[in-house]
């Protein structure tokens, strides 16, 4: 029987899998790449060849443009790549997103969970439990001071304060995927209806969103800040001068970094709004507890404060600390 | 306590003054009794709350989490108070909200041994936000940038009486201010429940020559602008009481004064510290402000005094509706012990020329300007324009490099409108200061290009840009700091003007600035 290192490895590019011959979400250009989702720190162009979701790899075309690689396979149903098996499974963090799970004819099944989240999202399809041996976990909040919110709660503090500062537009920065449309997706459940306006760089991922299916109801573009009330900016365009077409506006940010006040202060946020698409640290540990593996693996986050909770429980656990992954695309 | 907890989060994070007065005076109309008393005197610092100390606060959640996971967590998020906050475990069935009232009721009157096991239980019964809400009043610090009068501005939006009419009873009254809202809905005016009450001070409005010429100088009589702290001294009734001129009472540090208001009465004045005749600078009355308690050392290094301009009830009498040459007569009648309280003389002249000359160079560096009063106006409370005037002598400025700038709030929200800069010691440019205004609108997006063509770093929200920009800083005053790397700090420092034309090398030094002092 093979060791669970044999099929799944650290690497300077990333994980790798040396039965297979494949990396996973590569942070170099690779011969063959396994993407789990499509943001920027785990989706990058120039592999030769790519297996993803079809929501992955559309949006990697939106994103880099449709020569991003030179092959691409849509991941449906179990596969065979080498000799190990894979398959994709929904991870409930972005449209498109998965877990991969690796299964070797004899040897532990390893679940490379990418990103993930288990609080109910429109946009995506929910968070599925795979069984596993080793799991291999991101650890973004990987402390106990991070519990968000019912996001809807949150988005109702939006809501309201609109209603209390009807004068000022509010500028929500919400990362491009993802975050962005699931912003919208809850204003409306919040009984936002009226247009909500989209920085330029929000425009094609919404309109892929809503060609999927999902609902954002009317958007508009920012160019006309005199009649936006609500608007949607990546944080980047905070710190240019794009803002100040705006007159006085209530500059927000939806991100569960923003349970940390310093954090907020930090980006100069009137209105933080602890809105995530990761996993915070009850979801993180009941999933451990839940998938019960033989040994746990951390890809990226606050690994230490997981790894001091594993030891408490007396579950093998290591630290991959894989450099590459942002903690900000959240 | 929800609400209380929103409020303030969002004032924490707020910035502008505006933003501020209308959260406040939401949650202040949104809000039942007593809840809404019991923040507004949390907001103005009347509460009088058990104290929790950092320490017992560690160990209760000692108690509750792993020592390790807390450390990394405390680490991680840099504050107490939200540490635990946000650590502290969730119980299944936490019970109903509790309320704000209930919350200070457990800080009121818990015994100090009851105390650590009831902070625990509450903690037990609140969110997240609550549970920072009630650690902030636990550990006496809200920290949400409002002063005491801003939540008396707000208050006096939620009705249709002034900050004025409220400052005047203000000073009777108690948490949770029942009667006070009860008054402000349509109610009976609460009377002043104890004696020596703050009364409402009346204000001048700044002035330039150009608005005096008009006006006939023999209309108003002259006096020095002090640069000390506006102060009422009320002795009425048995007790004695200083206060600011927002009506805190400031009369604990400055128990001299207290000691020689020997008077039935209400006047009106400037604080000094005075060493014979000598009047000494401001920064040497600082060093007796916010004081609990005072030492018998300050008492004799640092000697405060009051040097009067006003009188508003003498004997039983209030003399407020009286012209100010009756007040003044009135005033100059009156005896107090000179070691401690005098006069501001009164400067003669005939014409705006003679206070042209005085203003241009007073006695004695503590004046920062001349005071013109309406012989004839009563005392009003508030800023009423035209009677009282201040015209300051002209303001000091300095030649100094731009360092680093910091983006805005609300309004100048994308914008770099916060200044940091420096002067030259030898070859280093060493900060001296901030200056957030002092621009035009225009030169704000002049800056702000500026800034970001010539930035040679960034840290977060501050971009550190390179040495070339000079401008001109205004200030009224300098003050030794121990906090400044210069060793000085300016007293309201802005940019007066943008010199494109000057180049950085020619800006000022430090030297010029100490020889300032
Ligand atoms: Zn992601
Ligand atoms: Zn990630």
């Amino acid at each position: 029987m093979i060791r669970p290192e044999e099929i799944v490895c650290p690497t300077e590019a990333g994980l790798y899998c040396p039965p297979g011959g494949f990396h996973i979400d590569p942070l170099r250009p690779v011969p063959r790449a396994l993407i789990t989702h499509g943001h920027a720190d785990h989706a990058r162009p120039g592999h030769g060849a790519v297996l993803a979701t079809r929501q992955t790899l559309d949006i990697m075309a939106i994103r880099y443009g449709e020569d991003f690689t030179s092959r691409r396979q849509i991941a449906d149903g179990p596969l065979r790549i080498g000799d190990v098996t894979v398959s994709f499974h929904p991870a409930g963090h972005v449209l498109g997103s998965a877990q991969i799970l690796i299964a070797p004819d004899n040897g532990p099944r390893v679940l490379i969970s990418g990103d993930y989240c288990r609080t109910p999202n429109p946009t995506c399809l929910p968070w599925e439990p795979v069984a596993c041996d080793i799991f291999i976990t991101e650890a973004t909040f990987g402390l106990p001071i991070f519990r968000h919110p019912d996001p809807l709660a949150e988005t109702e503090r939006l809501i309201a304060s609109m209603a209390e500062f009807p004068d000022r537009p509010h500028l929500v920065g919400a990362y491009a995927l993802g975050k962005a449309q699931r912003v919208i997706a809850l204003a409306r459940a919040a009984g936002h209806d009226a247009p909500i306006a989209i920085h330029g760089a929000l425009k094609r991922l919404c309109d892929y969103h809503v060609e999927q299916g999902i609902d954002l109801g009317p958007l508009v573009p920012a160019t006309d800040p005199e009649e936006a009330r609500l608007i949607l900016a990546p944080p980047s365009a905070f710190a240019s001068p794009w803002v100040q077409r705006f007159r006085d506006p209530v500059l927000c940010y939806a991100s569960g970094w923003m349970t940390v006040r310093a954090r907020a202060r930090q980006r100069g946020i009137e209105l933080p709004l602890v809105i995530s698409d990761h996993v915070d640290w009850p979801q993180l540990t009941a999933t451990l507890q839940d998938l019960a593996p033989q040994e746990v693996w951390i890809t990226h986050g606050t690994e230490d404060g997981l790894m001091r909770w594993c030891e408490l429980q007396g579950l093998p656990a290591r630290p991959l600390r894989l450099v590459g992954y942002e903690d900000e695309p959240e | 306590m929800k609400a209380f907890a929103r409020l303030l989060e969002r004032l924490a994070f707020t910035a502008g003054r505006n933003a501020k007065l209308t959260i406040l005076s939401h949650y202040l109309e949104a809000t039942p009794d007593p809840d809404r008393g019991w923040a507004l005197a949390a907001l103005t610092g009347t509460l009088d709350l058990r104290q929790v100390s950092p320490s017992l606060l560690r160990r209760l959640a000692g108690e509750r989490v792993d020592e390790r996971l807390f450390a990394l967590s405390y680490d991680f998020v840099g504050d107490l108070a939200e540490t635990i906050a946000l650590i502290w475990p969730a119980v299944p069935a936490p019970g109903p909200e509790v309320s704000l009232s209930q919350a200070v009721g457990i800080l009121r009157e818990t015994g100090k041994l009851a105390l650590p096991a009831a902070i625990a239980a509450m903690l037990d019964r609140l969110t997240p936000p609550e549970r920072l809400a009630f650690l902030k009043l636990a550990t006496g610090n809200l920290r949400v940038g409002v002063s005491a009068r801003l939540a008396r501005i707000a208050l006096a939006q939620t009705g249709p009486r002034g900050v004025e009419e409220i400052e005047e009873i203000w000073h009777g009254l108690e948490p949770p201010y029942l009667p006070l809202f009860a008054w402000l809905s349509g109610g009976a005016r609460p009377e002043p429940a104890s004696a020596a009450p703050f009364r409402p001070v009346m204000l001048s409005t700044p002035v330039t020559p150009a608005e005096l010429a008009p006006l006939n100088p023999a209309d108003y009589l002259a006096e020095w602008k002090w640069d000390g702290i506006r102060v009422q001294a009320v002795a009425e009734g048995g007790l004695r009481r200083l206060y600011s001129r927002t009506g805190e009472e400031i009369g604990a540090a400055f128990p001299d004064i207290i000691e020689a208001m020997d008077f039935e009465g209400a006047v009106d004045g400037e604080l000094l510290i005075r060493r014979g005749t000598e009047v000494a600078p401001f920064a040497d009355l600082q060093r007796r402000l916010g004081r609990k308690t005072i030492g018998r050392v300050l008492l004799q290094s640092h000697p405060a005094t009051l040097r009067l301009y006003d009188i508003l009830t003498w004997e039983g009498a209030d003399l407020r509706p009286l012209p100010l040459t009756e007040r003044r007569a009135r005033l100059e009648a009156a005896r107090f012990p000179r070691e401690r309280i005098d006069l501001s003389p009164i400067l003669p002249f005939a014409a705006w020329e003679d206070i042209t000359r005085l203003r241009a160079a007073p006695p004695a560096p503590v004046i920062e300007g001349v005071m013109l009063k309406r012989r004839d106006t009563p005392y009003i409370a508030g800023r009423p324009r035209g009677p009282w005037f201040k015209w300051k002598r002209d303001p000091m400025v300095i030649d100094a490099v731009l360092l680093y700038a910091q983006s805005g709030h609300g309004k100048r929200s994308g914008f770099y409108s916060d200044f940091t800069f420096g002067l030259w010691d030898g070859a280093d440019l060493v900060p001296v200061g901030k200056a957030y205004f002092g621009f035009t609108d225009e030169e704000l997006r002049e800056l702000d290009r500026f800034v970001r063509k010539n930035t040679v770093q960034r840290f977060g929200p501050v971009r550190q840009v390179a040495p070339l920009l000079v401008v001109e800083v205004a200030f009224e005053g300098l003050n030794r700091s121990g906090r400044h790397r210069s060793g000085i700090a300016m007293r309201f420092p802005r940019i007066s003007r943008i010199r494109w034309d000057k180049p950085a090398a020619e800006a000022d030094h430090l030297e010029t600035l100490k020889a300032m002092l």
